[in-house]
Parts: C-alpha cells; structure tokens; sequence
C-alpha cells in the first residue's frame, strides 16, 4: 500500500487497457457534481481518447472508474445488477451508502484480483447528494469531495485550497472542471476531453467539454526570460 | 379415510381435499399451548412481553428466555415451541448480519421480518420437514419508526400496532384493542407511552394467566425506545418490578368486582 490513490501500473498485465486518469466527485447542497477526463491507454498508446468514465449504476447513483478498465466494467456491472434487484425486492432505490457498500464489499473480498480505484457519488431521499471513495485496497470513506486516478495526486493542493462548503451548483462545476483540466494538464496518462455529470433529485445532466475548450486560466502569458509589461509600466 | 380430512395430515407437502394443510394447522395447536406473548407499537418504540410458564420450582430466575436480540435494533419474542424459537432467532441473527454485511447498514424490520418469513414458509413445502411449532412476534424501530409484526407457523405476516398469540391471546388481543383504542380516542395517533405501555403488558399479561391450570410463571419484557438508546434492552428491573405490582394489584380488584 505505497500510496493508495495511484495505480499500481505493475499489477496490470502487459499490455491490459488501464485508466489512468484523473476523476473527481463533489457534493453540493442538493446533489453531487462528478466528472473524469476521457483518456484509456494501453501502455504509451491511446486505446480510447473520448471514454466515458462515468458509469451509470442506477437512476440518481453514478460511479466514477480507474485503474482497469475491464475490472472496473466488471465491478460496476455487478453493483448495477444488485442494485435493480434491491430496487424490485425492497421497492425502493437503493442508498448511495449501501451502493457504495457493495462496491467496498466487492473491491475489498477480491483485492488481489483487482486494480480498481472507484468514487461513488449520486442523490438519495436519506442524505441528498454524497460522494464515497473506494480506494485500491477496497476501503470506503465518505468525503465532501474526492478525486482519484494517477492525475489526482497533481491537484490535491490545488483541491485543498479551493474547495469552499455552500457552493452552488454552477461554482462546484466550475471546480471540478478546472481540477481535471490542471490534472489533465500535468499527468500523462489523463488527457482529452472532460465529462461531467450533475446528479440532484430532479435531473442527471451531463456536461461535456471538448478537448480544445478546456480552461487555461492557470497559463501565464509571460514567457520566463521575457520582459514583464506591467513592470515596464511601473518603472 | 373415506370421511373428508383424515389421512391428509402426514405430510405437509400433501393438502386435504378442501385445500387445507392440516401439518400447518397443527403447529398453531402447538403455539396455542405455550404462554402468551404480547406486543405492543407505541408512540416512541416498541414494547414486547411474554409469560413465561415455569415446569419446576428448580429452575433459575431469568432463565430460558423467550425474547431474543436479532440486531441492535430489533427483538423477537417467540410463542410456541422452545427450540424452534432458539433456531428461528439464530436464523434472524444471520440474516441480519448478512444485511449488514452487504449494506454496511441495519436491516429494517419490515425486511427482516420477510426474510424470516420466507424461511417459515419453506417448511410448509417439503414432506421431509415439520413446519415451525412458532408464532414470532418481531418488533422495533428504524429510519422509518417503531414496527410491530407477526409471523405465524404457515409463514404469513401482518403489521400490528398491538399482537398477542399463545394461549389466552384472544382475552389479551381484546384487552390491546381497549388500549389501542383508548390512544386514538384521545388522539394518539402513534399510541401510548413505552412507559405507559410496560404497566399495560404487564397487566395483560397478568390478567390472561391462569392460575388454575398453570403452575408460576415469570414476567418477561424488554423494549426499544429512547430511554434504551433505540436498542432492544430487557426493561430496567425497577420499572419491572414496578409494573408487576400494579398488575397484582390490578388483578386483586378486578376480582373484588366479581
């Protein structure tokens, strides 16, 4: 357990198609914002640049994937299974606690078979909007906010000086946009273009931004050796 | 067995010609033998007595009980035969754990009681097996508040806001519906009191004893409620004690009037 929030890309066989990415999950009074880059490698190579790793699990629940792509297909699979048969058995949509529960359960009893690293994020009647993170070894953690992938180890500074409690819906998309573009921005394996889903009692809206539309607020137009203008003024 | 009903009750896997599964019926003959239990919803939990009948002066005090803890959460008390009563509240135990263990959440009554339910229903169906000698009166309180049901031998169940069964449980379901009753009256939506109800199962549960025909018997309660930090917990031994001496002296009364 080196570091928990990275993909041990040695545990991967050869040439197994990988995640590496950059996702994130973040609560909101009345939902949860969740978005993740689009990129699916394979080693160096793009196996996939417009992937969609925001995984539906039932209506108001959505997971966000990384690590193996096949492992985590398979693991949202089964929770999307379990979660339509406790729908019809207990006439009601599961908690995102117990969703999030089964995926803990699944991650942690099969965590040598596995490389899964999974957010869980939806709305439910109990608590509203909630975000749980599924680290590697199969943990579960209830988190205002979340991110994960190799791209989310770049930004947890910039996450932690950020984030703000009350925002509003359009403030927390704004936020999870411009982590994942700063992620994408310095992690290799995470690129392309970003998905974002809002998840409240009324709607499940998706959002999506085209790779050249990504924000750059963070890059300089001075260029190091170059003359800044403004000190020019001054002087 | 030329006469309808007779040579049908051998198997419960076999029905008598006018869809009746006697081996059923029979277990509730078993249930009607054993003392009463009573279980009552109230307005801030759930109250759940039984009346304990004592075979021998030698037993323990507080010995054999017939309330069990299934979860934190929830209780069962169980009228009918001893042992079917020890295996059923095994059984709720497990299906609760294993609630839990794939829900990391409590199990709610309503659930728990189909999944025990489900269970009883699975030995109406085979020859190779008896149905249960029980009826399991499960109480509790959950996200959506105190719940009463009981399960009967064929494996059907209903939600109460007051259930008895055993033997006397038609004088004990007449005194509940007086309390029942007597709470809406007065606008009680939810019912009476943990508190108040202790004294009134304890009364009940008095008055339906016979002492004629049964020998000693102790009094048996527990409840989930605030003051039980919403945990299924015996009543405290003076609130016990308490509740016993007004049901004697309830008693004494009620025969002076006679």
């Amino acid at each position: 357990m080196a570091n928990i929030n990275s993909v041990d890309i040695a545990r991967l066989k050869n040439g197994e198609v990988n995640l590496g990415t950059s996702i994130m999950a973040v609560q909101f009074d009345g939902g949860v914002v969740i978005g993740a880059d689009s990129r699916t490698t394979t080693g160096s190579y793009i196996a996939n640049r417009v992937t969609d790793k925001l995984t539906h699990i039932h209506d108001r629940i959505y997971c966000c994937r990384s690590g193996s792509a096949a492992d985590t297909q398979a693991v949202a699979d089964v929770v999307h299974q379990h979660a339509q048969v406790y729908t019809a058995v207990y006439g009601a949509p599961p908690t995102v606690s117990r969703a999030a529960a089964l995926f803990e359960k699944m991650c942690y009893d099969n965590k040598d078979q596995l490389s899964a690293g999974i957010i869980v994020a939806g709305w439910d009647k109990e608590s509203g909007g909630s975000v749980y993170n599924i680290p590697l070894g199969g943990g579960m953690f209830q988190q205002p906010w979340a991110i994960g992938g190799s791209g989310s180890t770049y930004v947890y500074g910039y996450c932690d000086a950020t984030y703000r409690e009350g925002w509003s819906e359009q403030e927390t998309v704004e936020f999870v946009k411009n982590t994942l573009a700063l992620a994408m921005s310095r992690d290799g394996s995470s690129g392309g273009c970003i998905r974002m889903c809002v998840i409240t009692k009324d709607k499940v809206e998706r959002h999506f931004i085209p790779g050249n539309e990504l924000p750059r607020f963070w890059e300089g137009k001075e260029i190091i050796g170059s003359v800044n203008k403004q000190q020019v003024v001054l002087a | 067995m030329t006469s309808i009903g007779t040579g049908y009750d051998l198997s419960v896997s076999t029905y008598s010609p006018d869809g009746r599964l006697f081996q059923v019926e029979y277990a509730n003959k078993a249930v009607e033998a054993a003392g009463v239990a009573i279980g009552l919803r109230c307005s801030d939990g759930v109250v759940l007595g039984v009346e304990r009948l004592l075979h021998s002066k030698l037993l323990v005090k507080g010995a054999n009980r017939r309330i069990a803890s299934l979860d934190e959460h929830i209780g069962i008390a169980s009228a009918g035969l001893l042992a079917d009563g020890k295996h059923l509240s095994r059984r709720g135990r497990e299906e609760a754990a294993s609630f839990r263990e794939n829900y990391n959440s409590p199990v709610s009554v309503q659930i728990l009681a189909d999944r025990i339910s489900a269970y009883l229903q699975a030995y109406t169906c085979y020859g190779s097996v008896r149905p249960f000698g029980l009826s399991s009166i499960i109480g509790g309180v959950d996200k959506t508040g105190p719940r009463l049901f009981c399960i009967e031998p064929s494996g059907v169940y209903y939600g109460y806001r007051a259930v008895a069964s055993g033997k006397g449980k038609a004088l004990a379901k007449t005194e509940l519906e007086k309390v029942v009753n007597k709470a809406l009256e007065a606008g009680q939506e939810g019912g009476i009191t943990c508190r108040e109800a202790i004294d009134e199962v304890a009364r009940i549960i008095y008055l339906v004893h016979d002492d004629n025909k049964d020998k000693d018997f102790e009094l048996e309660m527990t409840w989930i409620c605030e003051e039980s930090g919403n945990k299924h917990a015996p009543v405290p031994e003076d609130l016990l004690k308490a509740a016993e001496e007004k049901a004697k002296a309830a008693l004494e009364e009620g025969m002076e009037e006679d």
